[in-house]
């Protein structure tokens, strides 16, 4: 059996958007339950970081370009760099070095 | 000026915020979404389809992982369960975002951030302090998106036309903008530093590790964020009720 394209991408979209919205919608009033706040507190920082390493190493041609990339981003984000300044520093870097680093 | 026209302004001046935060987000989109039109291709997807995938869905690993049950043409109920685990990390992440609406959020914004809720996006709604403004993240999802959904179709029909060197430099971009979200906290808070650094650890290790690394990246996140953020609930709870928060960020705004 051949299965319809547009029906698994409606599928896809149906499920990802039930999960993106029934939290939003559903829980209303503020998490009282001293755990479940502090664990809702270090979601964002624990999933970006688990995300970010070692990803940013595979992403790029050769790894060194990458992780040079890491060591810059986190130096300029720990001087106050906001988010655009340090994402191009990132994209520049990596470009830069595998000039040298990738024939 | 009443109130309602000032909300007007407060909000036009916060949208057009969102707008300039959603650049870095756009151009790290554009790369990826390339990438992934290439694997759509692959699977056989034309690039309206391309296009419609990424348009209803902004994810990019539920995406790829979609594109696999396409290639395999399995049923539609497997489609389901791999969107639903390879997503899972956004049903944290929703319910993160919950807690920063102010109560009387009306329903229809509600609805509409839950449109685009991805890490990036989620990534710099969070960042801002105080309650949730969805005008912002609104801002910056009319930038992402169609760098998300054109980009996927242009991979499509272009495949292989951007320089590889380029897409590497562009491939950090995302990156970049995590670390710009992570560190200016761990630099305030040494617990939230401690598993940064816990974090890069088992992550690498997660996806290096024989056993480990057979599982897809999304299922090592979500696994590693429970576990982690959990121990860190536990072990360093954090005392802090929404009231206190606000009036903490009131405080930062007034020295800025």
């Amino acid at each position: 059996m051949t299965h319809n394209i547009y029906l698994y991408l409606a599928i896809m979209a149906a499920v990802t958007y039930a999960i993106r919205v029934l939290p939003l919608t559903l829980i209303r009033r503020q998490i009282r339950n001293r755990f479940l706040q502090s664990f809702l507190y270090y979601v964002p920082y624990v999933t970006l970081a688990v995300m970010t390493f070692p990803a940013i190493v595979d992403a790029t041609q050769s790894p060194w370009a990458g992780a040079a990339a890491l060591a810059v981003g986190i130096i300029a984000a720990w001087k106050g760099a906001g988010l655009f300044p340090v994402s191009v520093l990132c994209c520049a870097v990596v470009f830069i070095l595998e000039l040298f680093l990738v024939r | 000026m009443n109130t309602q026209e000032m909300n007007f302004t407060g909000n036009k001046r916060v949208f057009a915020e969102g707008m300039r935060d959603g650049i870095p987000i756009g151009l790290g989109y554009l790369a990826v979404a390339f990438s992934l039109g290439v694997a759509a291709k692959r699977v056989g997807l034309n690039a309206f389809q391309g296009f419609l995938a990424s348009f209803l869905n902004n994810a990019s690993a539920g995406e790829y992982a979609g594109f696999t049950v396409i290639a395999a043409n399995a049923s539609y109920l497997e489609m389901a369960l791999m969107t639903l685990i390879a997503n899972a990390r956004y049903l944290l992440m929703s319910c993160a975002l919950s807690q920063r609406f102010s109560p009387d959020t009306r329903l229809i914004h509600r609805l509409l951030l839950g449109y685009d809720v991805t890490d990036e996006l989620f990534g710099i709604t969070i960042a801002r302090p105080g309650p949730l403004n969805p005008w912002y993240t609104y801002g910056a999802i009319l930038i992402a998106i169609p760098c998300w959904s054109f980009g996927t179709a242009l991979g499509v029909i272009a495949g292989n036309i951007l320089p590889l060197r380029a897409v590497s430099a562009l491939s950090v971009a995302l990156y970049g903008m995590f670390l710009a979200i992570i560190i200016p906290p761990a630099k305030k808070n040494r617990v939230v530093a401690v598993f940064v650094v816990l974090s890069f650890l088992a992550s690498f290790a997660a996806s290096r590790l024989p056993y480990l690394a057979r599982f897809s990246a999304g299922t090592r996140t979500i696994v590693l964020t429970l576990i982690l953020s959990a121990a860190a609930a536990a072990l360093f709870p954090v005392d802090q009720t929404a009231d206190t928060r606000q009036c903490e960020d009131c405080t930062v705004r007034n020295e800025d």
